[in-house]
């Protein structure tokens, strides 16, 4: 299926964009974490979390909407 | 009393509620770009008792954020300065300036003197101390955090709900994360980011509308969009804490990033005698500094090359800002490659060097 993934905060300097739509087959997170390694390979040093219609998931979440979120953490303050 | 008259003549917060902001008490760690705006509201509304946590002095580079100093109080302590700035505000309340670094020795018996805690600190060490340290202390926790022109928001252990470690469970590995001196920031967006937690604070005391719990709010300025992401509680992230509680001030380590990294200015490294200057950027990124004679290998690459690495010789290892090169001596160092450095603002100091002499 066609995902919509939306990048936040450092993740897009390596995406190069805010959101994309990526074709996604298998099944969980961390399935798709690989295709996104293979396609991004920076985006394997960052550290962020996954959401999935606007709820973080664990790794193990079988993708099941397309709506999609890379989030990474923030120190400034 | 004509202070809080807008205050009062609202129906939803009135003579009532208004006592209740007297009576409430405070705590606001970091008195820089988030804290500025978080203590102005906060000391205005009539917060009874406000704590305020820093150990920083003001430096003229905060003044594009932090909008509680001016020229005349640089080189003052930030704690102190704000409460000079705050009690001019309103001198009906009382604050207290702690011009000391937040650590696991002192967080506890202060948390336990204030009703609510706001994080408005610069870095993870002590963001997860606070987190660790409300959780200990059952205090709500209104966190803000903000890079380059996005912020987040939340509150925190509020009627049992998630902590910051239910969404990231552990710090991020050493300069894996920027901060605003090392990036920049956009000067308004502490302001917005700061006046969301401010607003948390007073609905959290007032008991009005919807406490911004089990949920985080992403801001993006550019775009003037807000996205607002669930976030479930971690049972096991946050029962890891509270079982750490009796031996909470001996754990100072369990604050810090895993691993320690040497950083080191263009000039000092350009004196070293022996040294390899080591470029992690990617292949294509320039400015090239030939110059230096440096070896490259990016810094995906550099797990595989490390025999290419003369561990007799001191390495310094360089990027673009001094970000990337970083994580590259953690993982040198990971691989017990201990004589390298990293060059404070990369590839651009050392052409600013050279440009100079």
């Amino acid at each position: 299926m066609n995902l919509n993934i939306k990048y936040f905060g450092m993740l897009t300097e390596v995406t190069q964009c805010q959101e994309e739509t990526f074709l996604f087959s298998q099944s969980t997170v961390a399935d798709l974490l690989k295709a996104l390694f293979s396609k991004y390979p920076l985006l394997e040093e960052r550290d962020f979390q996954v959401a999935q219609m606007q709820t973080l998931v664990s790794k193990d979440t079988i993708i099941s909407e397309i709506e999609i979120a890379l989030l990474p953490p923030f120190s400034g303050g | 009393m004509s202070r809080y008259s807008r205050h009062i003549i609202l129906p939803e917060i009135g003579e009532k509620g208004q006592d209740k902001l007297t009576q409430a008490k405070v705590l606001v760690i970091g008195a820089g770009g988030l804290g500025c705006p978080i203590l102005q509201y906060l000391a205005a509304a009539g917060i009874g008792t406000l704590g305020i946590v820093d150990f920083d002095i003001i430096e003229e580079s905060n003044l594009q954020r932090q909008i509680l100093f001016g020229m005349s109080t640089l080189g003052k302590n930030k704690a102190l300065a704000a409460k000079e700035r705050l009690e001019d505000i309103n001198p009906t309340i009382s604050i207290t300036a702690y011009p000391e670094r937040l650590t696991a020795n002192n967080a506890v018996s202060l948390f336990n003197k204030y009703d609510i805690i706001v994080d408005g600190t610069d870095n993870f060490k002590t963001r997860y101390l606070i987190n660790d340290a409300s959780l200990i202390t059952n205090k709500p926790l209104v966190y803000g955090a903000i890079y380059k022109f996005e912020g987040q928001v939340s509150v925190f252990n509020y009627q049992n709900g998630p902590s910051y470690r239910c969404i990231f469970p552990t710090p991020p590995k050493a300069g894996a994360v920027a901060n605003c001196s090392e990036v920049g920031v956009l000067g308004v967006l502490p302001g917005i980011i700061g006046s969301m937690q401010a607003n948390e604070v007073l609905k959290l005391i007032l008991g009005l509308g919807n406490v911004l719990s089990g949920k985080l709010l992403c801001y993006n300025a550019l775009t003037t969009e807000t996205t607002t992401l669930t976030v479930n509680k971690s049972e096991i992230e946050v029962n890891k804490v509270l079982n750490k509680k009796d031996t909470f001030q001996d754990n100072q380590s369990a604050f810090t990033c895993n691993i320690s990294f040497n950083e080191i200015s263009v000039e000092k490294a350009l004196q070293k005698k022996n040294v390899q200057f080591i470029d992690v950027r990617e292949i294509h990124e320039l400015p090239k500094v030939d110059i230096i004679n440096p070896i490259h290998i990016p810094l995906g690459e550099l797990e595989q090359q490390l025999d290419k690495i003369d561990s007799e010789k001191e390495n310094i290892i360089f990027c673009q800002s001094g970000i990337r090169s970083k994580k590259a001596v953690a993982l040198l160092q990971k691989n017990s490659i201990n004589n390298c450095y990293s060059l404070k603002k990369g590839a651009l100091a050392i052409l600013e060097h050279y440009n100079q002499n």
